[in-house]
C-alpha cells in the first residue's frame, strides 16, 4: 500500500476500502519506525493529524470528498500552520507556534487533506543538501550516507522513504527540483505568482514559489489543482482563471518540440547524469517528440546573479527576526542594539549569516548599482534567453542537477561548490518560469549504490498542464518513478 | 575588491549580527569566495538594459481602504519573548 499513488489511495478512500484514520495511522507508524534515522520530519502532532483524518472520514461518508480528501500530506516546515510549531529549520523559530494558516495550508485543509507533519529543510531554505537545518541532517533513503538535496530535503526524503504519499516544497533556486532529482521523485515549481506566498516564510520574495513533490506527474496535477489560485494577501499573486491541471495528462506527444540547451550538456555535467538524461531523450523521441538544439547563452551568469539577488532579498526579509515580537531572544544582553546583535548571532546558523552578510554588503551604500542593479539587468538577459528559446521549441529538457546525491559533509564546508549544484535550476527562478524534475533512471555510485537521476522539464509561462502531460506520458512507458529504495519496507 | 576582517565586522554590524574576531576571519575566506563568483557579472555589458524585478508585467494592486484584520493581540503576543500588559518589552532606550 505504501507505494500507491495519491490517485490510487484516493480511490481506496472513496470506495471505503480504507479509512483516512487507518491510512494516516499507517504512515504515522512508518514515521515512528523510520524517521528517527532518516529525520525527514521535524514536528509531528498526532492528535491534530488524526483529528483531521477523522474529519476527512466524515467528509467522505457525507459524500463531500474531493480528490485529496483523507490523504496524508507532509508539509514543508516553511509554511506557517495554526497551532503547529513552525521552525523553518532554524533555532530562531525553535519555539514558534503558528498563529495562523499559510494559504497553502488553508487550501489543503479545505480539500480535506491531512497534515501529516512538518518536514525538515535547510535553515530558511538556504542550502542544497539539508545540512544547514538546526534540527539535524536528513538521510537520502537511496543511500543513507548521502544528502537528500535541499532545501526541501525533508519532503523529498519523506516521499522517497514512503513516509507520506506526497509533500509540499518551496523552490527559490532549485529547492523542489534538486531534492526531487536526488531522491527519485517528481517535483514541480510553478510559474511565479501562481501559488500564494502568504504564510510561506520569506527567503527571496521575487523568486520563492511553492509546489508539489510526489511520486508521479498525475499526483502532482491533483496537488496543483489545490495549491494554485489567486490570493489577495500576496501582492504578487496572479489573478487568473482556475485551471484543471489534469486536463492534458493523456495527450499524445507526437510533434512535441523539445529543446536541448547546449549549455546544459557542457562541462560540469557528470557523465553518469548525462548518460541517463540522454536515454530519457531517446525515450521521448520514441514517443514522437522532435529534438531541437537550442542555446541559453547566459546560463553561467545565473549563479552570480542569484547570489546577489537572493541574499539581498534575504537580508531584507530576515531583518524581521529581532528578538522582540517572536523568535529567539538571547538570554543575556546589554542595550537594545546588543539584544538585536546577540539574538541574531545565536538564532541564525552559519549559512544564513553568510547570506545575510552578502546581501547586506551588496545593498550597502555605494554598491547598489554595481551589484543589485547589475544583477537585475542580467536577470533580464537570462529571461530573454528563454523567450528566444521558446520561439523554437515547446518545452526544454536537460539535467536537473549536475550530479547524483553527494556524500554528507562532502560540500558542507565549501559554499561555492554547493551553489554550483543549482546551475541548471536557478535560471528558471530568475525568469519566473515553471520547472519540473522527474525520475529518469539511476546511476551507480562508486560504492555500488543505485542513485536516482532527475530529468528537468522547463515550460513556458503558465504551461504547467503541458509539462505534466509530457512527464505523465514518460511515466506511462517507464517505471523509474515507482521504484523504491531498499530497507524502507 | 578585497575584503578585510574589519569589513566583515562593519557589514555584520549593519546586519545586526554579533561576530567575534575568530568568526570574522572564518567568514572572510568564505565571503571572498562567494564575492569572487559574483564578480563574473562585471564582464557583461548591460548598457541600456532595463532591470527586471518581476517576471510578469503586472502592477501593484490596490484595495478598498477598509478594515480587514481583527485584533489578535493576545494570540500574537503569546509567542513573544517578553510582554507586559499588552506591550512588548525591550531594554530601556530613553533615559
Amino acid at each position: 500500500m505504501i507505494n500507491k499513488s495519491l490517485k490510487q489511495l484516493g480511490a481506496m478512500l472513496q470506495g471505503k476500502e480504507i479509512s483516512s484514520v487507518e491510512l494516516t495511522q499507517e504512515f504515522l507508524n512508518r514515521i515512528d519506525r523510520l524517521n528517527p534515522e532518516i529525520n525527514a520530519f521535524i514536528t509531528l502532532d498526532k492528535d491534530r493529524t488524526l483529528s483531521q483524518a477523522r474529519r476527512a472520514d466524515e467528509m467522505l461518508s457525507a459524500g463531500k470528498g474531493t480528490a485529496l480528501t483523507g490523504l496524508p500530506i507532509g508539509q514543508k516546515d516553511i509554511f506557517v500552520a495554526k497551532g503547529w510549531r513552525t521552525t523553518c529549520g532554524s533555532k530562531m523559530l525553535e519555539t514558534f507556534i503558528g498563529p495562523y494558516d499559510a494559504d497553502i495550508i488553508e487550501r489543503f485543509d479545505a480539500a480535506g487533506a491531512v497534515n501529516l507533519g512538518k518536514t525538515n529543510m535547510d535553515e530558511f531554505a538556504m542550502g542544497s543538501s539539508n545540512e544547514t537545518s538546526y534540527f539535524g541532517k536528513v538521510q537520502n533513503p537511496w543511500d543513507r550516507n548521502r544528502v537528500p538535496g535541499g532545501s526541501s530535503g525533508g519532503s523529498a526524503a519523506a516521499v522517497a522513504a514512503r513516509l507520506c504519499a506526497a509533500a509540499t516544497g518551496t523552490d527559490t533556486g532549485g529547492s523542489i527540483r534538486q531534492p526531487a532529482s536526488l531522491c527519485g521523485l517528481s517535483g514541480l515549481k510553478p510559474t511565479y505568482g501562481l501559488a500564494s506566498r502568504f504564510g510561506m516564510i520569506a527567503f527571496a520574495s521575487s523568486l520563492d514559489q511553492s509546489g508539489p513533490m510526489a511520486k508521479s506527474c498525475e499526483d502532482m496535477a491533483l496537488m496543483m489543482n489545490v495549491i494554485t489560485g489567486f490570493d489577495k494577501r500576496d501582492s504578487t499573486s496572479l489573478n487568473r482563471e482556475k485551471e484543471d491541471y489534469t486536463r492534458a495528462l493523456n495527450k499524445p506527444l507526437a510533434g512535441l518540440k523539445v529543446g536541448l540547451p547546449k549549455e546544459y550538456f557542457a562541462e560540469g555535467l557528470g557523465p553518469e547524469v548525462a548518460k541517463v538524461v540522454q536515454e530519457a531523450i531517446v525515450e521521448y523521441k520514441k514517443l514522437g517528440a522532435q529534438i531541437v538544439d537550442i542555446s541559453l547563452p547566459n546560463t553561467q551568469l545565473s549563479i552570480p546573479v542569484y547570489y546577489v539577488l537572493a541574499p539581498a532579498e534575504a537580508s531584507s526579509n530576515l531583518s524581521r527576526y529581532d528578538g522582540v515580537r517572536y523568535g529567539h531572544r538571547a538570554k543575556e544582553y546589554g542595550d537594545l542594539m546588543d539584544m538585536y546583535c546577540k539574538s541574531r548571532a545565536e538564532g541564525f546558523g552559519a549559512e544564513v549569516k553568510r547570506r545575510i552578510l552578502i546581501g547586506t554588503y551588496v545593498l550597502s551604500a555605494g554598491y547598489y548599482d554595481a551589484y543589485y542593479l547589475k544583477a537585475q539587468q542580467i536577470r533580464r538577459l537570462i529571461a530573454q534567453d528563454f523567450e528566444n528559446a521558446f520561439k523554437q521549441c515547446d518545452i526544454i529538457m536537460g539535467p536537473t542537477a549536475p550530479s547524483t546525491a553527494f556524500k554528507t559533509g562532502e560540500k558542507a564546508d565549501d559554499p561555492v561548490a554547493m551553489y554550483l549544484q543549482d546551475i541548471y535550476t536557478i535560471a528558471v527562478n530568475l525568469a519566473g518560469l515553471p520547472g519540473m524534475s522527474i525520475p529518469a533512471g539511476f546511476a551507480p555510485s562508486e560504492d555500488g549504490k543505485r542513485l536516482p537521476v532527475g530529468l528537468q522539464i522547463i515550460g513556458n509561462y503558465f504551461d504547467e498542464a503541458r509539462m505534466l502531460n509530457v512527464g505523465h506520458a514518460y511515466q506511462q512507458v517507464t517505471d523509474w518513478h515507482t521504484q523504491m529504495p531498499e530497507g524502507i519496507e | 575588491m578585497s575584503l578585510k576582517s574589519a569589513d566583515i565586522k562593519r557589514i555584520a554590524h549593519l546586519a545586526r549580527i554579533e561576530v567575534n574576531d575568530i568568526e570574522a576571519e572564518a567568514t572572510l575566506s568564505k565571503l571572498t569566495g562567494i564575492l569572487g563568483l559574483i564578480e563574473q557579472m562585471q564582464a557583461v555589458d548591460t548598457t541600456g538594459i532595463v532591470p527586471m524585478s518581476h517576471s510578469q508585467d503586472v502592477t501593484q494592486r490596490l484595495r478598498e481602504d477598509i478594515v480587514t484584520e481583527s485584533n489578535q493581540r493576545e494570540l500574537f503576543q503569546s509567542i513573544a519573548p517578553a510582554v507586559e500588559e499588552g506591550l512588548y518589552l525591550v531594554p530601556k532606550v530613553i533615559e
